[in-house]
């Protein structure tokens, strides 16, 4: 039997496709890059928890299947990084937060159900910002993940641990979730694919809520195929989640075969470049328009105006949102519980437990969420932001009526340095500026690598928008991009990136 | 709007149920009024005639059959509490000691 070089660097696609013909055991595969992420990881830290008997178990269940003539689903014997925001039953789930530190979930999120019953085979959780809320995972109580194109710079945010472990080869897929730009910007920031489902495509059931209204969990790849073949396993109606939407999965993995944006309409929003955003990433940016005109694509620039009160209404909708959900860790039920020493009240001990088991950022989103939502203020922030989310939504209806998809850069620059925006909370909220209408709006948006930005030689991100439930746009227009972006290349961005 | 107080600030703690120190109470306003001038530019375009969006989907209640499922044992559900007496969750003391 003929064994590739090296199984880790094979796309999830592949994978599958050796498995299921026998050319290589699932087993092998799990073990492979659990091998790599024993190499790699002390650099990266990409994982906060491996599940070696775990994912070895589940590698031998699909051989198992294969063995008996069983008929394997599309990613069976896949390995995947899953962001330890969702749970997993019986595998310690800390939302990167020490508050839930050594809790074990009693039961599966349906996004891991459904990747376990089809043969994706979980190697672990990986790290994220505090609860989700950040850019850079240095809000993680356990410490950054590193970028594996530069281990002095960020990985992106919240999702950063899920992207840096497909970038450095350490899984071919992994979960994200997004809520104002947690799949896209990390993916952006490490040359990989990133894509936030319409809001309700993925059920939010076992996803540990941050603002439930923009929650959405995705698929984090290094190809726009790879995506598309994890989003059709994890999307669908719940009955579990009363906000899931009852419709089929759109045909995002028809799409990404496709591959043809001859004659659809691509709309820049004017909104999203200029100032603010780096020279090489908008150099980058407008090469990859280019090319879509090229490949057949009708270029439009199309004007969003609201969108400069986008991330003015995220941070008050947001931050409210997170102050009620976060209300749920009180230290009585599971989780952290501090200072119970017989004699304090509950009040008490639940404020003791609270500010110990709280990050900083964890901490200025609860109190900012309280100030928003309190009397006297909940009109002027609250009420405001609401209405500033109606006129966006607006912004989109009117730009979908001029563009079938609109384009912009992911994220304003590329991956910053470990720690330059730490002590500036504003600073670090900027990145999100791009990624950050689409979460609003509830529809759904794709981040794919369109090059390195000629000044630093670290990958840029692409954005595609499209209109709730019309994700298979996204796939079509990152998967002909992607082919004709690797036919100028000649070999995947990734390979640009150091050896670890 | 902003300039938002340390006394308030200390306010806003205790409503959270987040017991701080006085030094994180004095970091946090100063942080709060910088984010709040930030974000309160949100006034300048929400004016009374446009209606608030609190969700993108239009949500409706969604029922189901009254039926019982499958669910969690009393021990699973107990497994992760912090303190557990009489297959129950115990809490610290809940009323004041008269």
């Amino acid at each position: 039997m003929a064994q590739p070089a090296d199984l880790t660097r094979l796309t999830a696609h592949d994978l599958a496709t050796a498995v299921a013909a026998g050319e290589v055991s699932a087993v092998e595969v799990a073990q492979a890059h659990l091998d790599r992420i024993s190499a790699v990881d002390e650099a990266v830290h990409a994982f906060l928890h491996v599940d070696t008997d775990g994912a070895l178990a589940a590698a031998r269940a699909v051989d198992a299947a294969r063995a008996a003539g069983e008929r394997l689903g599309p990613l069976a014997g896949v390995p995947l990084g899953l962001k330890d925001v969702l749970t997993m039953q019986g595998v310690p789930t800390t939302c990167g937060s020490r508050i839930l530190e050594g809790w074990r979930p009693a039961y599966d999120a349906t996004v891991t159900r459904r990747l376990k019953e089809s043969g994706v085979v979980i190697l672990g959780k990986t790290n994220m910002d505090e609860f989700a809320m950040g850019s850079s995972t240095e809000h993680s109580a356990y410490g950054p993940t590193h970028n594996p194109w530069d281990l002095e710079r960020i990985p992106g945010g919240s999702g950063g641990g899920s992207a840096a472990a497909v970038a450095a080869f350490e899984a071919p897929l992994a979960i994200g979730t997004d809520t104002g730009g947690s799949i896209r910007q990390p993916a952006a920031v490490t040359g990989t694919v990133g894509v936030k489902p319409t809001y309700g495509g993925v059920s939010r059931y076992g996803l540990v809520a941050l603002a439930s209204s923009l929650d959405q969990a995705g698929p984090c790849a290094r190809t726009v195929l790879d995506a598309a073949l994890l989003h059709e396993v994890i999307g669908g109606h719940d009955p579990h989640d009363s906000t899931s939407i009852d419709a089929p999965v759109p045909p995002v993995v028809e799409a990404a075969r496709r591959a043809d944006v001859r004659g659809l309409r691509v709309g820049v929003v004017r909104e999203l470049s200029g100032a603010g955003y780096q020279v090489g990433v908008q150099q980058r940016f407008d090469e990859a328009v280019a090319l879509l005109e090229e490949l057949g694509a009708e270029v439009v620039e199309v004007s969003c105006p609201h969108f400069t009160y986008a991330l003015a209404a995220y941070y008050l909708i947001l931050p409210s949102e997170c102050s009620s959900n976060l209300a749920r860790f009180d230290g009585i039920r599971y989780g952290l519980r501090a200072g119970d020493d017989g004699v304090r009240s509950v009040e008490e001990v639940m404020s003791t437990t609270r500010a110990a088991g709280f990050g900083d950022e964890a901490i200025r989103r609860i109190i900012l969420g309280t100030y928003a939502l309190s009397a006297g203020y909940y009109d002027a922030y609250y009420g405001s932001a609401q209405k500033v989310r109606t006129l966006i939504t607006g912004d989109f209806r009117a730009a979908f009526e001029q563009a079938d998809v609109l384009v912009s850069p992911t994220a304003p620059t590329t991956a910053f340095r470990l720690g330059e925006k730490l002590a500036d909370p504003l600073a670090m909220y900027l990145n999100d500026v791009a990624t950050i209408p689409a979460n609003l709006a509830g529809i759904p948006g794709l981040s794919l690598p369109v090059g390195l930005a000629p000044e630093d030689g670290l990958p840029v991100g692409l954005q595609v928008m499209a209109p709730v439930l019309a994700d298979d746009r996204l796939y079509r227009v990152g998967a002909a991009l992607e082919t004709a972006l690797l036919d100028r290349w000649g070999r995947p961005l990734l390979e640009e990136a150091p050896s670890l | 709007m902003p300039s938002i107080t340390r006394d308030e600030v200390a306010h806003l703690a205790r409503l959270a149920r987040l017991d701080l120190t006085d030094e994180h109470l004095d970091r946090l306003a100063a942080e709060l009024d910088v984010i709040l001038t930030s974000v309160a530019t949100v006034a300048e375009v929400a004016t009374a005639d446009i209606p608030p969006t609190s969700h993108p989907l239009p949500l409706t209640n969604v029922f189901r059959e009254d039926v019982v499922h499958p669910s969690l044992a009393p021990e699973q559900a107990l497994a992760a509490a912090p303190a557990v007496e009489d297959q129950r969750f115990r809490v610290p003391r809940i009323l004041d000691e008269e």
